[in-house]
């Protein structure tokens, strides 16, 4: 197969901090702090957060990008940045008033608002870096 | 004389928010760190000490001690907390990383041996972001 017929990955990596509480409001505060421990602080606590952006695709014969990394960028800044950064996951969004904020969702999550501003052509996968040595991915295939 | 390190982490809600100050005020000097329902990071703390090595152990101090007390003193206070509203010795402080930084200084100090000296208090708020206080 010929270099203009192959599929390749491209990545944008950007960072946002949050605070965040995980709680399941059907069980009482014993339960959520018997399962989740200090991670349901009613307080909250927070994190940086990692963000890899993966899109994969026959680059375009005319520029030879899979997509134009500014445009994976401004649309990563408005669909996730300008939503998540500095913000409370469980009161500044409205993501997750009735979905936990495990970092498991916020992958989920972030990939849905993505997904409708690429390209159905490209393939696009996330990466969520809650600390250095926890991450999770969506899809997980 | 030589210089010891250890590399601890936590995460923590805060805002840096002035009481004293209307909330335009606030979000005019701290734009969306003074944001009311709180933001997050994961700091990395390194502490240094410094002094001589022990002839008979060769170590400076027992760097599992040093990781105790930094755990006893400081990471059980701040891990997983909200630092404006549960953390002890920054009541009536803003809640900055320098003031953080400082704060971790003055923890410590009582509970390392005389003949140890904290060297440096380094502390990352993020990857980009980082404070030094030496005393």
């Amino acid at each position: 197969m010929s270099v203009r017929e192959r599929k390749v990955a491209v990545f944008r990596k950007e960072h946002f901090n949050a605070a965040h509480r995980i709680f399941n409001p059907a069980w009482d505060d014993r339960k959520n702090a018997e399962v989740f421990g200090k991670c349901s602080n009613p307080n909250y606590h927070g994190h940086n957060y990692e963000l890899i952006v993966k899109v994969v695709g026959v680059p375009d014969p005319e520029t030879g990008y899979v997509m134009d990394m500014k445009v994976l960028s401004r649309i990563t800044a408005e669909e996730v940045l300008e939503k998540f950064d500095h913000k409370n996951l469980n009161l500044d969004t409205e993501y997750f008033k009735d979905l936990n904020p495990t970092a498991e969702h916020i992958a989920m999550v972030i990939y849905d608002l993505l997904r409708v501003r690429i390209d159905s052509k490209l393939d696009l996968q996330v990466r969520l870096y809650e600390t250095e040595r926890n991450f999770v991915e969506y899809p997980a295939d | 004389m030589v210089y010891l390190t250890r590399l601890e982490h936590f995460n923590a809600a805060h805002k840096l928010y002035n009481p004293g100050w209307s909330r335009e005020k606030n979000e005019e000097v701290f734009g969306k760190c003074a944001n009311e329902n709180w933001h997050g990071h994961n700091y990395d703390l390194y502490v240094t000490i410094k002094g001589d090595p022990d002839p008979d152990t060769g170590f400076l101090f027992d760097v599992k001690k040093l990781s105790q007390i930094i755990k006893d003193q400081v990471i059980e206070k701040v891990d997983h907390r909200n630092l404006n509203l549960e953390v002890d010795f920054l009541k009536g402080k803003m809640c900055s990383t320098e003031n953080l930084a400082i704060g971790i200084w003055q923890q410590l100090v009582p509970h390392l041996p005389a003949e140890i000296k904290l060297h440096c208090i380094k502390l990352y708020e993020t990857p980009r972001i980082y404070v030094e206080y030496f005393g």
